[in-house]
């Protein structure tokens, strides 16, 4: 079984977000960047699913060389080899369209992401390497299970769940449920250093979107506080002030 | 260049976001002068289909074959991808559901179009371009996206644009396109649906729980106050990291990000990966023992107090409330 685990590079879930020259541009100032927290189930799913010799798991990036410590996170975590696509991510379609085009050579029986990233939330690069490929997607996965040559995941869909089947290969967009994040050990960090990172050039294409500015939300006013004895106030207040009751 | 529109159903039944959706199409469409068509795909009636008239579309593309009664991205794709291209539609319009999240991407690329997810306003088209406001970051920032491809799809973000009702009626008509067997290799095995249960990305109200409820056995209360407001439930992520509650219900930056009318967060001190997920909702209530947990920063109304003594006290004033309304 190979396995092809996408993997972004994200600031630290505790980052206050800020924005330089004009809101155009994030401030990377003092942020600290990690494994998008989605990708990392994927991985950990990843991992089980080959364990005992049972395959093996690549992680690719699409990045530039800055990205190469969550690259190798992912190989102290337990992946096999990784691949860099030496590209700033520009959009979606960029991503999954270099990451698609890495898989056409190097066909995988497997393809997982995480849900969405936490930068950027598009849940696209998933769907669209899926597209590309003209392999079935799932998104949102809550858990995966293989059977021979047959998946079987569960997907979240509103106010419930469906159980799908279908052929391998397939690419799968991972949520909470799938695995538990691993933590690498001493073992992993040290042999993450010796592990294979093959940087590969990125294909030239035309993208489909740009950001051109940022916003941040404005700040809400100062809360009103009802007495903890007089909760009733409280239904009121909802009722003919907010008028969402 | 009509804008079409993907009017997904769940068991034959239009819902809130779907309409949402449809009137934001509309808008879009009256932007640029031209006509919407909404596409459904299975299972709707023939009153239902008409009905989303209410809401703008001139014309309604029925698909209805026994292979696409249910939901398999890659078909439903490269049928509302025909659709598009049948109807000569520069833009594409979905919700942001997880449906909506599955097929964004797929028919952006059959389309080669430019994909802008969670989009949270209407287009600004001045100066010749195509500006799209979208979530970013988690809810704690908005990016402001150019679509710069010819074609475009949208996926619009829940609770984000008004229903609004037109009163126009529309034209119901088949649509057969040619499904291909490759496209069909997903095979549903089980739909469980807790009709009891509020959908949480697209609801109105939602009442959220968190670590200061000490335990899974206190939950009753909570489902009690969701059950009187109609609303859908939530919790922190370390209520769902300790199995008190499914991860289903995590709202927050790793969790379903939420933008309801009303949230009420009971027991949440309010980290800043939490707030990431529930700072678009219109009107947050926080209640919680310590008069300095970050939530009150960020919530419109507040009390500060043991959740054990408010929230009974809470559930009593609203069933009095509508005992009264």
């Amino acid at each position: 079984m190979k396995i092809l685990v996408c993997i972004s590079n994200v600031p630290d879930t505790t980052t206050k977000i800020t924005f330089s020259e004009n809101n155009t541009q994030f401030n990377t100032t003092g942020v600290q960047f990690i494994l998008n927290p989605y990708d990392e189930i994927a991985l950990a799913r990843a991992i089980e699913l080959t364990e005992g010799g049972n395959g093996s798991v690549t992680v690719i990036n699409v990045g530039e060389v800055n990205t190469e410590p969550t690259v190798r996170k992912a190989l102290a975590i337990g992946a096999t080899d990784a691949v860099r696509i030496n590209a700033k991510p520009h959009d979606a379609w960029f991503v999954a369209y270099q990451v698609a085009q890495y898989v056409k050579a190097n066909p995988f029986d497997l393809i997982l992401t995480g849900r969405e990233s936490i930068d950027y939330n598009g849940a696209k690069v998933g769907g669209m390497i899926a597209e590309l490929l003209d392999l079935p997607s799932v998104s949102i996965i809550k858990k995966l299970e293989i059977e021979g040559t047959n998946v079987t995941v569960e997907r979240e869909i509103e106010g419930g769940k469906e159980v799908l089947t279908m052929p391998l290969p397939i690419v799968a967009g991972c949520a909470e449920g799938v695995a538990e994040p691993k933590i690498p050990n001493m073992r992993g960090i040290m042999s993450a250093r010796t592990k294979p990172l093959t940087v590969v050039e990125p294909v030239e294409i035309k993208t489909h979107s740009e950001v051109i500015s940022y916003e941040t939300p404005a700040p809400r006013g100062q809360v009103k506080l009802v007495p903890a004895d007089e909760v009733a106030k409280l239904v009121g207040l909802l009722h003919e002030e907010a008028r969402v009751i | 260049m009509p804008v079409l529109v993907y009017a997904e159903n769940a068991e034959g039944k239009f819902k809130k976001s779907t309409f949402e959706a449809i009137s934001y199409a509309r808008a879009i469409a009256n932007q640029n002068n031209t006509t919407l068509t909404a596409i459904s795909i299975g299972n709707a009636d023939a009153a239902e289909l008409a009905g989303l008239g209410k809401y703008g579309a001139e014309k309604v593309l029925n698909v209805s074959n026994d292979k696409l009664k249910n939901f398999v991205n890659q078909a439903y794709a490269a049928v509302v991808a025909e659709a598009a291209k049948k109807e000569g539609a520069e833009i594409v319009v979905l919700s942001n559901s997880f449906s909506g999240r599955g097929l964004a991407p797929r028919i952006g690329v059959k389309l080669e179009a430019g994909v802008a997810d969670g989009a949270v306003s209407l287009p600004d088209q001045s100066n010749g371009k195509f500006i799209i406001k979208r979530l970013a970051f988690s809810g704690k920032a908005y990016a402001l996206v150019e679509l710069t491809s010819t074609n475009k799809v949208i996926s619009l973000s829940p609770n984000s644009y008004k229903v609004v009702e037109t009163g126009s009626t529309a034209v119901v008509e088949d649509f057969n396109p040619e499904v291909k067997a490759s496209d069909l290799t997903t095979i549903i095995k089980e739909i469980v649906r807790s009709t009891d249960k509020v959908s949480l990305p697209d609801a109105d109200i939602v009442v959220s729980g968190g670590r200061g409820l000490k335990g899974p056995e206190n939950w009753g209360m909570i489902e009690e106050l969701a059950g009187l407001l109609g609303a859908a439930l939530a919790c922190s992520k370390p209520v769902s990291d300790s199995g008190w509650r499914p991860h289903s219900e995590h709202v927050g930056q790793t969790g379903i990000a939420v933008s309801p009318n009303l949230y009420i967060a009971i027991g949440i001190s309010g980290a800043i990966q939490h707030l990431a997920g529930v700072s678009s909702s219109k009107v947050i209530v926080v209640i919680n023992k310590d008069a300095d947990a970050p939530f009150f920063k960020v919530a419109d109304y507040g009390i500060v107090g043991d959740a054990f003594d408010i929230v009974p006290k809470l559930i009593g004033a609203i069933k009095e409330y509508k005992a009264l309304a």
